[in-house]
């Protein structure tokens, strides 16, 4: 269970987020839509922990945890996973083997007992029917020479085999060709679950047509300023953003 | 009057055996030179990050060669390599420790020794030394060199004959063993491949304890027409020697050297390595890192010179510099008049670990030929931030992810080194390098 209270936060002096408060119950898929600029990607990082997003004021609590008082690491062993808009490549280290030490990075943490590499490899045959990438990506480096689809691919087969608590999708669909998104989406279907809860952050409604939600919400000037169910995300698509300011929203969401 | 470094090189040149005539007046000379230029002061340009000032107010005194010492023989064994090996402890070779029994066809592999001092010597030491002697009057100046020429007694000579392949490594073993005083050695190595033969040679020195030796090696490096050399330069000298080393290579046409150097060991470290792609077509790559902390100097400077139509040289060097450590690397490329169609390609970067290590790089490119693909880059940074996150948004601890990206970023020198066994412990021989609080 994630709940976030009046959030603020700053990147490089400057404020981002200004006040957000959301509520994330298991197994619930929560979409947050915006324009550019919103705070998106900033409550995305915010959650997972990354340096240089300063939180000024709120808090945020997952599973009665404070999530903002712990480092990324452990926040990713207590079961958010940030799937990245830009996943990074790290040459030199093994996709398989970077896979391996985090999870049992992750399960040390638990104090659960590491997988050998004969364990970790049935469980990567098994996740790879969720998600399929080829196995000449999981030898390479990590994300290393990869295309944009095969990127995003690889975020949601490390989801698969980390199985973390909550996700937070951050704009898993940029760049994204029709196919590889119906793959993507495909793959995040096959994860939910009762106790897994998504917060999948988009700038496009077009993705909420495959991984379909249970909440929309809108971010503008760092603050929710609509929910509602998923009509919410269509009415954005036909109306755009701009609508947002005729509904009478704060002025820094106009255009 | 001299300083303490030059008169016990003095001393140490009256208890030199009296040598073949030729040698005698050779010797002589050089010592006279080194005397006259003493230690290249910071003012040098090719040693401007390196300074000799503490070095020089040192003395060393020369190894006694039947001394006893002990050593075990288990420190300088390498998965991987188990074939012929040649054994020096204290610039002194080591008949028992080395492993000449069976060498297999065409390959000859025997200490050199002046011939005054090896009644057995050979028509080929003479060879050898007569050859080395003739190229190095263009290094006059340089006063190491003069100290190896004037004072080393022993070696390696190693001839890999006509057309012969050879299989299993050769293992050239430089040892520091403990001593009660600061020892100084000089030795000086022929490796010669001749047409159309192949090897690969394992040039690994190291050294335990906490005695402060000086060792000084000069290695001429030869490959003939159609030949090729593979060596392996695993340096793991004591954390307090210093350690000087010149390497000359020459190359023919249609030649190929592959050179990876790992510098993990010693106080102040120095490597020349020089290299003439000379023939047509002669192909030289060369990967080294070098993996430093607490107060560590080393400093490498690769000349590579390309001589002949159509070369190629490739080098890819990493550097980590952790706690007050300092790393300097020189890489100078520079193509010659009717060198036409060189290909020369230089990549250099570091890493800084702390705040008070530095590294310096020095990129140099000259050009005079045609029609030539030359590309060239230093740099010099921190772990990347993006990817340090993203390791650990999945879960691996900031130690570990440090310590993960740190050994990828040096590993990549060693990409290419085709005997696996050999490249794993390497890699892990790194791996072990990495600041003990970020170790995985």
């Amino acid at each position: 269970m994630l709940k976030i209270e009046n959030l603020h936060a700053r990147v490089e002096g400057k404020e981002i987020l200004k006040g957000l408060t959301l509520s994330v119950k298991p197994g619930e898929v929560h979409a947050i839509m915006g324009p550019n600029g919103a705070g998106k990607s900033t409550l995305g990082n915010v959650l997972a922990g990354r340096d240089g997003y300063e939180v000024t004021a709120g808090s945020v609590s997952y599973g009665g945890v404070d999530l903002l008082a712990l480092e990324p690491e452990e926040r990713a062993a207590a079961g958010v996973f940030l799937a990245l808009q830009y996943p990074v490549e790290i040459p030199g280290v093994n996709n398989t083997y970077f896979l391996r030490a985090a999870l049992n990075a992750q399960r040390r943490h638990r104090g659960e007992p590491e997988l050998d590499s004969m364990k970790f490899l049935k469980l990567v045959r098994e996740k790879l029917k969720i998600m399929q990438i080829s196995d000449e990506l999981l030898h390479r480096a990590v994300n290393e020479g990869f295309s944009g689809g095969e990127k995003k691919r690889n975020e949601i087969f490390q989801m698969a085999v980390l199985e973390p608590s909550l996700a937070i999708l951050d704009e898993t669909d940029s760049g994204l060709d029709i196919d590889a998104l119906k793959q993507v989406a495909e793959g995040v279907n096959a994860l939910r679950s009762s106790e897994r809860s998504f917060l999948v952050v988009t700038h496009y409604q077009r993705l909420l047509d495959y991984i379909v939600p249970d909440f929309v919400h809108v971010l503008a000037d760092g603050r929710i300023v609509e929910s509602g169910d998923r009509s919410l995300a269509q009415r954005l698509e036909q109306q755009g953003y701009a609508w947002l300011a005729e509904h009478g929203e704060p002025a820094g969401a106009a255009t | 009057m001299s300083s303490p470094f030059v008169q016990s090189m003095l001393a140490a040149a009256e208890t030199m055996p009296p040598a073949h005539k030729l040698l005698d007046a050779q010797r002589r000379e050089r010592l006279q030179a080194f005397v006259e230029h003493g230690l290249p002061t910071t003012r040098r340009e090719a040693w401007k990050y390196t300074s000799l000032r503490a070095l020089e107010q040192r003395s060393f005194v020369a190894v006694d060669p039947d001394a006893p010492v002990e050593v075990d023989a288990a420190q300088w064994a390498l998965p991987g390599v188990d074939g012929p090996r040649l054994v020096f402890v204290d610039g002194v070779f080591r008949a028992e420790l080395s492993r000449l029994d069976a060498l297999p066809a065409g390959l000859r592999l025997q200490p050199f020794a002046a011939p005054a001092e090896a009644k057995q010597a050979t028509q080929d030491d003479m060879l050898a030394i007569y050859r080395q002697e003739i190229r190095r009057t263009r290094d006059a100046d340089h006063a190491f060199t003069n100290l190896d020429l004037a004072l080393a007694r022993s070696g390696a000579i190693l001839v890999v004959e006509q057309d012969a392949v050879l299989t299993q490594p050769i293992h050239l073993v430089f040892a520091g063993a403990p001593a009660s005083q600061a020892l100084a050695w000089h030795t000086r190595n022929m490796l010669l491949v001749e047409s159309g033969a192949r090897a690969s040679v394992v040039e690994h020195h190291l050294g335990w304890g906490e005695q402060s030796y000086l060792s000084n090696a000069f290695s001429d490096i030869q490959v003939d027409r159609g030949g090729t050399l593979e060596l392996i330069v695993l340096q793991q000298s004591a954390a307090k020697a210093t350690l000087i080393r010149h390497t000359d290579c020459h190359l023919g046409a249609a030649a190929t050297l592959r050179l990876h150097v790992l510098e993990l060991g010693g106080g102040l470290v120095r490597h020349d390595l020089h290299a003439r792609l000379a023939g047509e077509g002669a192909r030289l790559d060369t990967r080294g890192v070098f993996m430093l902390r607490e107060r560590q100097h080393v400093d490498t400077q690769l000349a590579i010179h390309h001589q002949a139509p159509n070369t190629a040289s490739d080098s890819v060097w990493r550097g980590v510099a952790d706690e007050r450590a300092r790393g300097v690397f020189r890489g100078a490329i520079k193509v010659a008049e009717g060198a036409d169609g060189a290909d020369a390609a230089l990549s250099n970067k570091n890493l800084l670990l702390s705040a008070q290590a530095e590294i310096d790089t020095k990129p140099e490119l000259e050009i005079y030929a045609d029609e030539v693909k030359a590309a060239h880059g230093a740099t010099i940074g921190q772990l990347d931030e993006r990817a340090l996150f993203y390791l650990r948004s999945r879960g691996i601890p900031l130690a570990e992810a440090r310590a993960l990206l740190t050994a990828a970023f040096c590993r990549a020198v060693l990409q290419d080194l085709p005997n696996e066994a050999l490249r794993e412990h390497l890699s892990t021989l790194l791996s072990e390098r990495l600041p003990a609080d970020e170790a995985a």
